[in-house]
C-alpha cells in the first residue's frame, strides 16, 4: 500500500460521491451503510497495510509525488503525500476511531429519513477524506486543503439540522471563526514561501533547522501566524467560541470532528512544524501560554454547565489547551500522545453522552437525568473508564499523557527554557489547577447523569433503554483503549528504560536536531537532568492526589442523600461569580457588542452613506445633474430670435473695439 | 480553412451568426433560440481549435491574421493575434455564451431574435477587443460592446432598466472618450517619432515607452496618457470609487446580461490594465502602483463590507464582484509572476463563479419573481439539488481549496506578499468577509426554518438549468484540482509581459 497512498483518501471520497447519489435516489439505509461504512472500513485496512509496509522498510520519511498542483513564478505546490512516524500515529487513530464512529452512527441516526441518512454519511465520508489529506499532505498548502476541507464538513455537519436556526447559525459561526484563523495560516504559508522558497515539509524544515540563528526572526513570525490558524481550528482563546455551539451537530459528529480528530489538527500542525517553533522561542512561548490559560479557563466554564454535551465541549477545549501546553514546552511527542489518548477517551465520552441522549429522547439537560447506571450498564461502565482516563487516574490512558505534559512543563521551568523559566512554572500551576477542575466537572457529570434517581418525566422514564449493539460495541472498544491506551507511553521513571516509552521513541525522528550551534547561554530544549527522579515522583503524586481530591469534592457535592445542596449554597453565597461562570464569562455577548454590532453599523454606513449618498448621489448623479443644469441655463441663450443674436453680435463687436483700443 | 483565418472566424463568427438570425421570421422564437444555441456551440467548438493550435512555449502573439489595411492613410489596419492571456479569456467568453442562451430560454420572452442578435454581436465585440493587435481596432470593438449591452439592459431589464442602462452607457462612455484622446495622442507621438502613421500595437508600444515622464503629473505625457487609459479601464473593472454603476446595471439586467457583464465585460477592464497600461507605459505604471494597490485593497474590503449588508441577492453578488476584482487588480499591481498569473486565472475564476451565481439567482427569480433574501428561508428542503449547486458555487466563490477560487487568490496573495506584504495582509482579511457575506446569505436563503408559504411549491432545477450550470461547475472543479492545465499556457506570455 505504501507507494499508492492516494488510494486511502480516495476511498472515502468515492463514498461521499456515491452517498450523495444515493441520497438523491432515496436509496435504503442498508445501501448507504455499505457505501459509507465500507469505504471508511477499506480505508482503515489500507492505512494499516501501509503502516505495516512502512515499518518493514528502512526510510524514515516516505514522500509520494503525484503531480504538480500549482506552479507559477516562485510558487510551486506539489500534490504529494508524506508518510513518517507522525503521519503513522495520526492516521492510525484517525481511521480507526473514524471507522468506529461511522459504525456507531448506524444506530444513532437510524431515525432519520433515508435522504438525510445518506446526506449524513456523505458528509462524514467527505470529512474522512479531508482529514486524511490534512494528515498526509507533504506541504503547508496541501495541509491547508485538508484544513479547510474539514472546516467545510464541520460547517455542514453542525448545520445538519439546517431548518433549525440555531444549528444553521452555529455552523456558520464555526466556519467564520475558523476562517479568521485560516487567514493567519495562509499568511504563514506566504511568509514560508517568501523566506524558504518552498513550503514542503522536507524542504523548509531541514533548511530552518540547519541555520537556526539566521531564521530565528522569521521563524517566530511564521510560527505565530501558523498558530493563529491552530487557535481557530483547535478552539483556543480567543477563537474557541465556535466549539461549544458546534455541539448543535449530531453527537457522532461531536465525537469524531469536535473531539477526536479535527480539533487536534492544530496540535498536529505545531508538532509537524516543531523546528519553526524551536528556533523561534517567542512563538513557542505563546503556544504554551495560550494552551495553559485555555486549559484552565475552559475547565472553569465546564464546572457550571448543565448541558451534557456543553460540559464535554468545554472539556475538549481545556484538553486541547493541555496539548498546546505540551507542544509549547517542546514536549512534542507528549502533545501527540495526549492527542491519541484524548481521541480514545473523549470520543468515548461523546459517544457515551450520545447513548444517554438517545435514551433520554433527545434531552441533553443533566438536571433532568440521573440514575441511568442501572438502565444502561454498558454505557455507564465504559463512560466511567473514559472519565477516569480524562481525570488522570492511574493507570488509565489519560494519566500517562497528561502527567507527561505537566512533568515536562515543570521541567521547562526547572531548565529555564529560553530564559522563560518562571512563566513555565506558572503554567505548570495552571495545568495542575485545571487537572483538579477536570476531575471535578467530569465526576459532577457522572453523578448527575448516572447516579441518584431519574429526574425526568414519567414518559421519558418509560422510554429509557440501553442502546443497540452498533452503538455499544464502539463504546466497548474505546473503553478498552481508554484503559490500556496509555501503555504506549510509559515514562522512563517507572521502568528505567527510555525505550519503553514507545510513542516518544517512535516519534523521535520527527523532531529534527538543530544545527549550526544554537549559541547563547539559554537552554533551547528541556534538559533531561533538570528534574531529579525524586522530584518527578513527587510531581506524579501531586497530580494524582489533585485528581483524586477533585473527584472527592464532586462526590460531596453531587452524590448521595445531600446531593446538590452544597452547590446551591455556593451559588447563593457567591451569586455574581456563579452567574459569571454559568454564562461563560459573557464572552459571546462581549464579542457581539464589541466586534459584531459595531462592524455591522460601519458596513451599513459604507453602503447607505458612502456608497449611496457620497459616491453615487453627489459625485456620479451630481455631475449628471450639473450637466443638465448647465444645459438648462445655457438654453436661455438659444432663444431662436434673430434680433437677440444680432444684439449679441453687436455687443461683441463693441466689446472687441473697446478692448483693442 | 487556413490556420491564419482561425482568429477571424472566431471573432466574426458570432456576428455572422447574428446575420443568419435575421433570416428567421420573427414569430419562430423556438427556432431562433435553437439556432442561437447552435451558433454559440459552433463558436465554442471553433475556439477549442485555438487551444489545440496554440503553442504554450511561445511568448508573443500567435495565430496572427494577415494585416489588412483598413484606413491606410492613418495606418489603421485589421490585425488579430492571441497569446496565453487572451486565449483563456476568449475561451471563457465562448464558454459563457451557450450558458447565457440556456439561462435565457424562458426568462427572455419578448423580442427573442433581437436579444440573441445583441448577444452574438456582443460576443464578436468582446472577442475582438481581446484579440485586436491594432489599438484603433481595439477601440472600435471596445465601443461596439456598449451598444448591445445597452440594449440588453434597457430592453430586457427590470423595472429601473432605463436608468441603469443610461448610467452604464454614459459612465463607460466618459472613460472611453478619454481613452480615445489618449490613443490619438499616442499615435500622433508615434508619428512624430517615426514619421509614419500607425496604430499597430507594436508601434504604439514603442511610442508609449518613449513618452517622457516629466516632473509632475500634469507635465508628464506618459502619466497623462496612462491616466486616460486607466480611467476607462478602472470604470470597466470597476475599481473603487468608480463602481456604483455596477450594482444598478446588474440588478436591472436580465440574468443572461448579468452573466455576460460579470463574466466577461468586467474582465476587459482588468485585461486592458494588463495589456495596455502595464505594457505600454511601464514607467508611469510603476509610479501609479501605490495608488492601484491602495484602491485594490479598498475595493476588496469595501466591496465585501457593502455586500454584507445587501438585502437583495443580486446586488450582493454585484458588490462581491467589486471585491473579487479587487483581488485581480492587486495581483496585477504587485506584478510578480505568481501574482500576475494568479490575477489572470482569477479573471477566469470570477467569470465562472460569479457567472454561475447570477445564473442560479436567476433560476430562483424566474420562479418567485423576487431576489430579496428575506423572501426565502429554509428552501433547502424543497429544492435540494438547487441548494447543492448553489452551495458548491458559493464555496468556489469564497475560495475553498480544491475549487477554482482558491488557486487564484492563493497565487495573487502569495505573489503579492513577496513585494508588498502589508497589502497582502490587508487583502487577506477580505477572505474572512467573503465567507461571512456568502454564508450568511446561504443561511438566510437555504437554511433556517421554512419561512414563507409561497415557497412550498418551488420547483427544483430542471434539466435545462442543470445543463446550463454544468459546464461552469466542470471548470470550477477542474481549475481547482488541476490548475496547471490553465496556468502553463499563459506562463510564457506573463513572463514576457512583465519584462517591460
Amino acid at each position: 500500500m505504501l507507494g499508492s497512498l492516494w488510494i486511502i483518501p480516495l476511498l472515502p471520497l468515492t463514498g461521499f460521491v456515491l452517498n450523495l447519489l444515493l441520497g438523491w435516489l432515496k436509496a435504503r439505509k442498508s445501501v448507504v451503510n455499505v457505501v459509507g461504512i465500507g469505504s471508511v472500513g477499506l480505508a482503515t485496512i489500507a492505512t494499516y497495510w501501509a503502516i505495516i509496509d512502512y515499518l518493514g522498510q528502512p526510510a524514515k520519511v516516505v514522500v509520494e509525488h503525484y503531480f504538480t498542483w500549482i506552479s507559477a513564478g516562485k510558487i510551486t505546490v506539489n500534490a504529494a503525500f508524506q508518510f513518517d512516524p507522525l503521519t503513522v500515529v495520526m492516521v492510525a487513530f484517525v481511521t480507526f476511531v473514524g471507522f468506529l464512529i461511522h459504525v456507531y452512527s448506524i444506530g444513532y441516526m437510524h431515525g432519520e429519513s433515508d435522504t438525510s441518512y445518506a446526506r449524513f454519511f456523505a458528509y462524514l465520508n467527505l470529512f474522512m477524506f479531508s482529514m486524511l489529506i490534512l494528515v498526509f499532505g507533504s506541504s503547508l498548502p496541501l495541509m491547508f486543503v485538508g484544513w479547510e476541507g474539514v472546516g467545510l464538513c464541520s460547517y455542514l455537519l453542525i448545520g445538519f439540522y439546517f431548518d433549525d436556526e440555531y444549528c444553521a447559525a452555529s455552523g456558520k459561526k464555526a466556519f467564520i471563526a475558523n476562517r479568521v484563523g485560516d487567514v493567519g495560516f495562509l499568511l504563514g504559508i506566504f511568509a514560508t514561501f517568501a523566506i524558504f522558497g518552498s513550503a514542503d515539509f522536507t524542504t523548509f524544515l531541514p533548511a530552518a533547522a540547519a541555520h537556526p540563528q539566521q531564521y530565528a526572526g522569521w521563524a517566530t513570525a511564521i510560527g505565530l501566524l501558523l498558530f493563529v490558524g491552530a487557535v481557530g481550528k483547535s478552539a483556543q482563546i480567543p477563537l474557541y467560541v465556535w466549539l461549544p455551539d458546534a455541539m448543535a451537530g449530531p453527537t457522532p459528529v461531536s465525537a469524531l470532528i469536535h473531539a477526536a480528530t479535527m480539533v487536534t489538527a492544530g496540535v498536529y500542525m505545531v508538532v509537524r512544524c516543531n523546528v519553526i517553533y524551536r528556533i523561534g522561542p517567542a512563538a513557542l512561548l505563546v503556544v504554551a501560554i495560550v494552551g495553559g490559560i485555555t486549559a484552565l479557563y475552559a475547565a472553569t466554564i465546564g464546572m457550571a454547565q448543565n448541558d451534557i454535551k456543553k460540559v464535554l465541549a468545554y472539556s475538549t477545549i481545556s484538553q486541547l489547551g493541555y496539548m498546546f501546553l505540551g507542544a509549547g514546552v517542546g514536549a512534542f511527542s507528549a502533545a501527540i500522545f495526549h492527542v491519541v489518548t484524548h481521541a480514545f477517551f473523549k470520543a468515548l465520552l461523546f459517544l457515551g453522552a450520545g447513548s444517554v441522549i438517545h435514551a433520554c429522547s433527545g434531552n441533553q439537560d443533566m438536571r433532568t437525568m440521573g440514575g441511568l447506571k442501572k438502565i444502561m450498564p454498558t454505557t455507564y461502565w465504559t463512560f466511567m473508564a473514559a472519565t477516569l482516563a480524562i481525570s488522570g487516574i492511574f493507570p488509565f490512558a489519560g494519566f500517562f499523557s497528561k502527567d507527561e505534559i505537566l512533568g515536562k512543563t515543570f521541567a521547562a521551568g526547572a531548565s529555564n527554557l529560553n530564559g522563560f523559566g518562571w512563566v513555565y512554572y506558572i503554567l505548570w500551576f495552571l495545568g495542575i489547577a485545571a487537572a483538579f477542575i477536570t476531575a471535578f466537572y467530569m465526576f459532577r457529570l457522572v453523578y448527575m447523569t448516572f447516579h441518584g434517581e431519574f429526574r425526568g418525566t414519567e414518559e421519558e422514564k418509560h422510554h429509557l433503554h440501553e442502546s443497540p449493539w452498533t452503538m455499544t460495541l464502539p463504546l466497548q472498544v474505546l473503553g478498552v483503549l481508554s484503559i490500556v491506551g496509555g501503555l504506549i507511553g510509559i515514562p522512563k521513571l517507572m521502568t528505567g528504560h527510555a525505550s519503553w516509552n514507545l510513542i516518544e521513541h517512535f516519534l523521535d525522528p520527527v523532531v529534527i536536531p538543530l544545527g549550526g550551534g544554537h549559541a547563547g547561554e539559554m537552554a533551547a530544549e528541556i534538559s533531561h537532568h533538570a528534574v531529579s527522579p525524586g522530584v518527578e515522583w513527587l510531581l506524579l503524586l501531586i497530580s494524582l492526589s489533585i485528581a483524586i481530591s477533585g473527584i472527592l469534592v464532586a462526590r460531596s457535592f453531587y452524590y448521595g442523600e445531600r446531593a446538590f445542596e452544597k452547590p446551591r449554597q455556593f451559588a447563593e453565597r457567591y451569586p455574581l461569580l456563579y452567574k459569571l461562570v454559568l454564562n461563560k464569562y459573557y464572552v459571546d455577548e462581549i464579542y457581539g457588542a464589541v466586534v459584531i454590532q459595531p462592524l455591522y453599523r460601519i458596513f451599513r454606513f459604507c453602503w447607505k452613506a458612502i456608497d449611496a449618498v457620497i459616491i453615487d448621489g453627489i459625485l456620479v448623479n451630481g455631475s449628471a445633474f450639473m450637466t443638465e443644469l448647465t444645459g438648462d441655463i445655457l438654453r436661455f441663450l438659444q432663444t431662436g430670435n434673430v434680433r437677440n443674436y444680432a444684439l449679441s453680435v453687436a455687443m461683441g463687436v463693441l466689446l472687441l473695439i473697446v478692448i483693442l483700443w | 480553412m487556413h490556420i491564419e483565418h482561425l482568429l477571424t472566424f472566431v471573432t466574426l463568427g458570432p456576428a455572422a451568426g447574428a446575420l443568419i438570425l435575421t433570416l428567421i421570421p420573427g414569430r419562430l422564437e423556438r427556432i431562433q433560440r435553437w439556432a442561437a444555441l447552435l451558433i454559440s456551440l459552433v463558436e465554442f467548438a471553433l475556439s477549442t481549435l485555438l487551444w489545440v493550435n496554440f503553442n504554450p512555449d511561445v511568448a508573443g502573439f500567435q495565430l496572427q491574421t494577415a494585416k489588412i489595411p483598413w484606413i491606410p492613410q492613418l495606418g489603421i489596419s485589421y490585425h488579430l493575434g492571441i497569446d496565453g492571456i487572451s486565449l483563456l479569456l476568449v475561451l471563457l467568453t465562448t464558454l459563457l455564451i451557450p450558458v447565457v442562451i440556456l439561462a435565457s430560454w424562458h426568462s427572455i420572452s419578448e423580442h427573442v431574435k433581437a436579444f440573441h442578435m445583441s448577444l452574438l454581436m456582443l460576443t464578436t465585440a468582446m472577442i475582438g477587443a481581446f484579440l485586436a493587435l491594432d489599438v484603433f481596432l481595439f477601440y472600435i470593438f471596445w465601443e461596439l460592446m456598449l451598444i448591445p449591452m445597452y440594449f440588453i439592459i434597457g430592453v430586457w431589464g427590470g423595472p429601473r432598466r432605463i436608468y441603469a442602462a443610461v448610467k452604464f452607457f454614459i459612465y463607460t462612455m466618459v472613460g472611453s472618450v478619454l481613452m480615445l484622446v489618449g490613443i490619438l495622442y499616442l499615435a500622433w507621438f508615434s508619428h512624430a517619432q517615426s514619421h509614419v502613421w500607425s496604430f499597430a500595437y507594436s508601434d504604439l508600444l514603442r511610442a508609449g515607452h518613449q513618452l517622457p515622464m516629466g516632473h509632475s503629473f500634469f507635465s508628464s505625457p506618459q502619466m497623462l496618457v496612462f491616466a486616460a487609459f486607466a480611467l476607462a479601464f478602472a470604470i470597466k473593472v470597476p475599481m473603487f470609487p468608480f463602481h456604483t454603476w455596477l450594482p444598478d446595471a446588474h440588478t436591472e439586467a436580465p440574468t443572461g446580461g448579468s452573466i455576460i457583464l460579470a463574466g466577461v465585460l468586467l474582465k476587459l477592464g482588468t485585461y486592458g490594465f494588463l495589456r495596455y497600461n502595464r505594457v505600454l507605459f511601464p514607467a508611469a505604471w510603476h509610479a501609479f502602483v501605490p495608488l492601484i494597490l491602495t484602491l485594490a485593497v479598498i475595493g476588496i474590503l469595501y466591496g465585501a463590507w457593502v455586500a454584507l449588508v445587501q438585502p437583495d441577492m443580486k446586488r450582493l453578488v454585484a458588490y462581491s464582484s467589486v471585491s473579487h476584482l479587487g483581488f485581480v487588480m492587486l495581483g496585477l499591481a504587485a506584478g510578480t509572476i505568481a501574482s500576475t498569473q494568479g490575477a489572470v486565472l482569477q479573471m477566469v475564476n470570477h467569470g465562472l463563479s460569479t457567472g454561475a451565481l447570477f445564473l442560479l439567482v436567476g433560476v430562483l427569480y424566474e420562479r418567485r419573481h423576487t431576489r430579496m433574501i428575506a423572501d426565502f428561508g429554509g428552501i433547502a428542503k424543497v429544492v435540494p439539488v438547487y441548494t447543492g449547486l448553489f452551495l458548491l458555487v458559493t464555496l468556489s466563490s469564497i475560495g475553498l481549496p480544491g475549487l477554482n477560487g482558491f488557486v487564484g487568490e492563493f497565487l495573487i496573495l502569495a505573489g503579492t506578499w513577496h513585494r508588498y506584504p502589508v497589502a497582502a495582509i490587508l487583502a487577506a482579511f477580505g477572505l474572512i468577509f467573503g465567507a461571512i457575506y456568502m454564508l450568511w446569505m446561504v443561511q438566510r436563503v437555504f437554511w433556517n426554518p421554512f419561512a414563507h408559504k409561497e415557497n412550498v411549491s418551488l420547483k427544483d432545477v430542471n434539466l435545462r438549468e442543470v445543463l446550463a450550470v454544468a459546464p461552469l461547475i466542470i471548470f470550477i472543479v477542474w481549475i481547482g484540482v488541476h490548475p496547471t492545465t490553465f496556468l502553463s499556457p499563459m506562463e510564457a506570455a506573463v513572463r514576457s509581459l512583465l519584462m517591460h
